[in-house]
């Protein structure tokens, strides 16, 4: 391979991977988007909370098995009071103030983690070497072959849950239409919950994963913002779609940053993504694999 | 989409512009000879400039329904073409260096607005978050917007009209309440017009309102652009009668955030809601921290405050929305009537 080809295909895989940790943001709106339709902002939150909790955790000496644990409960807490407490009350309202009401659960989770934890940065160790090796001639990082394969792990758990299982098979009808699948006997309050359940849990594993990356601290809860651009590209509604989409934003955002950036000026990865979701967008508007919407008066 | 808000009209009108004449009188005559220079600098000359900024957003996520994160971005844009036009035209009087700082940030926010001809819900907010980054970056990229400062902050010309300076605390405070009432006053014409019926319309039913002849495309890019233009004027006060310097951090996401939750806290869909929460946003700091000193002593610190604002500010928002989701603006009025109807019981 020529060093060029090299250096591309080495940018390349470093996006992927990186996208790899956007989607895992990603699938946790898309989980909670399916099957409620709210946009959850306090997603970012609520990674955030997890891996401050954790992380506080182990440092006052809890094991890391016992913390993950304890942490595991915190975030299924957290996830049904958010549940019973906004999201119930406001059941049959528009997405617009469910996203809203989501944003101020954004806020007051960021203060209260802060506040109870403090708002110094923590450095999370996952017992992961971050050593780049040589695969052909290119480095690729140990961690994010990890956090792939972590990734990769749960969307196929996820995916076999919602084939396979009586709950999964639930969330699916819900999904499709709410009023049917209460018609048909499902209880849409347990499965709401359920679903809050799940995006805790996937909220943790992401904010492990960011938490040893870039250390723990507040931006961690700005990760939502690089999840946005992928949901908006995958649609908001298909986990499939988060995953590419991830891959395409994390590509696409080192290729823009290494060969555009030299051209207008560095620190385009904070919008490139967008505008890059947008412009596909306006082609397809609801994205790789959202759910077309038919309009009725 | 069907929404729930109301769409202003039932209100006694009389009372109405009886209370809107007392206001001004007190905001002009008494609020002036009054006020000391603390309550001009840290809570009114903010308040307008934030009441200002969340009217605007009002006319595009109350009244026309459309979602916007990127408020922030068209104060910079505002505060920014305002700077540049009383560097680069030093003739030009401050009102039409202000009014065409309010037109290029109008014209900026058709442009931003053109997404929204494709995109709805979600998808149409976060293409705003797209014009949020972009113009930040923008601002710390181009030298030449910040006249090449190293730092993109760069000192306000002074406020001068006609002759007349309105430099020092009250002079910026009456400055501002001036361009303040005067665009409120235009806004209130606008939503009154077949113009602001149909932004309603495309709020409540945007399908509904194609079949009965609104041009849904026009009219989007209208609301784009009468709300930046607001909001733009807003950052123009926010730079040159707050904060007297022009810098991109002040104009960042928690800012666009900070005037959503203005709309949301005050009511969507009001005019005055927007004054009602901004009057919130502003007093509410002060209050906790007082509040914080007087529980918890010298525990309370300004890292603490700042997350107790944060939660509080967090829940009161959630509270809102399932309590009173029309907003201060409909607590106010329930009061109101209550009290009249105390004064003048029916026979």
């Amino acid at each position: 391979m020529s060093p060029d080809l090299a250096f591309l295909v080495e940018v390349v895989v470093g996006g992927l991977l990186s996208g790899v940790m956007y989607a895992l943001v990603a699938i946790g709106f898309v989980l909670i988007y399916k099957t409620s339709g709210v946009l959850n902002f306090a997603q970012g939150a609520m990674v955030l909370f997890a891996a401050l909790t954790f992380v506080s955790l182990v440092e006052r000496g809890l094991p890391f098995p016992a913390a993950l644990a304890a942490t595991l409960a915190v975030m299924v807490v957290v996830g049904l009071t958010i549940e019973r407490t906004v999201l119930r009350p406001l059941v049959n309202q528009p997405p617009i103030t469910l996203f809203m009401a989501t944003l101020g659960v954004a806020y007051v989770i960021e203060g209260a983690a802060q506040l109870a934890w403090g708002t110094q940065v923590h450095a999370l160790d996952l017992g992961i070497d971050d050593t780049p090796f040589d695969v052909a001639g290119v480095l690729v990082s140990r961690f994010d072959l990890f956090a792939a394969a972590l990734a990769g792990l749960m969307v196929a758990g996820l995916t076999l849950f919602f084939r396979f299982t009586r709950t999964g098979l639930a969330f699916r009808a819900v999904a499709d239409d709410p009023l049917a699948a209460l018609n048909a006997g499902l209880r849409l309050p347990r499965i709401w919950s359920a679903v809050w359940i799940a995006s805790g849990l996937v909220a943790l594993v992401a904010g492990l994963l960011w938490g040893a990356r870039l250390g723990v601290q507040f931006s961690l809860s700005l990760v939502v913002l690089k999840a946005l651009p992928v949901l908006v590209l995958g649609g908001f509604d298909s986990i499939a779609g988060a995953i590419v989409a991830g891959l395409i934003v994390g590509a696409a955002e080192k290729l823009a940053e290494v060969y555009l950036g030299p051209f207008i000026g560095g620190g385009i990865e904070g919008w490139i993504a967008y505008v890059a979701a947008l412009a596909f967008l306006l082609v397809k508007p609801s994205g790789l694999f959202g759910l077309r919407s038919v309009e009725r008066v | 989409m069907a929404t729930a808000l109301p769409l202003d009209l039932a209100r006694p009108r009389r009372t109405g512009a009886a209370g809107i004449l007392l206001l001004l009188a007190l905001a002009y005559g008494l609020v002036p000879l009054l006020g000391t220079g603390y309550l001009f600098e840290a809570i009114l000359t903010p308040f307008l400039a934030l009441a200002l900024a969340g009217l605007g957003l009002n006319l595009l996520t109350g009244y026309a329904g459309l979602l916007s994160l990127g408020s922030a971005a068209f104060m910079a844009v505002g505060a920014y073409a305002a700077f540049n036009l009383s560097l680069r035209l030093p003739g030009l009087p401050l009102p039409a260096t202000i009014l065409l700082a309010g037109l290029v940030a109008a014209a900026v926010g058709a442009v931003a607005g053109l997404p929204a001809l494709r995109l709805r819900g979600f998808y149409l907010a976060v293409s705003t978050l797209a014009v949020q980054f972009f113009v930040a970056w923008a601002l710390n990229r181009i030298g030449w917007l910040s006249n090449d400062s190293p730092s993109g902050i760069v000192a306000a010309p002074r406020l001068e009209v006609a002759g007349l300076s309105f430099d020092d605390a009250r002079g910026r405070y009456l400055f501002s309440l001036t361009v303040v009432a005067v665009l409120t006053f235009l806004a209130w014409r606008l939503v009154r017009s077949p113009t602001g019926r149909n932004l309603v319309a495309i709020r409540d039913h945007e399908t509904a309102a194609r079949i009965v002849g609104v041009k849904v495309a026009r009219t989007k890019l209208l609301a784009f652009a009468l709300s930046s233009f607001i909001v733009g004027i807003a950052g123009v006060l926010w730079a040159f009668a707050y904060l007297r310097t022009v810098e991109p951090a002040g104009f960042n996401l928690d800012r666009s955030f900070q005037i959503l939750f203005i709309v949301i806290i005050g009511g969507l869909g009001t005019l005055r809601g927007a004054f009602l929460g901004a009057g919130f946003i502003v007093v509410l700091p002060l209050v906790l921290s007082r509040l914080g000193a007087a529980a918890l002593g010298d525990g309370f610190d300004s890292g603490t405050l700042e997350m107790v604002q944060r939660i509080v500010l967090g829940a009161l928002i959630v509270a809102v929305l399932i309590r009173e989701p029309a907003g201060l603006a409909a607590l106010l009025d329930r009061a109101l009537n209550h009290a009249l109807r105390r004064v003048r019981p029916r026979s």
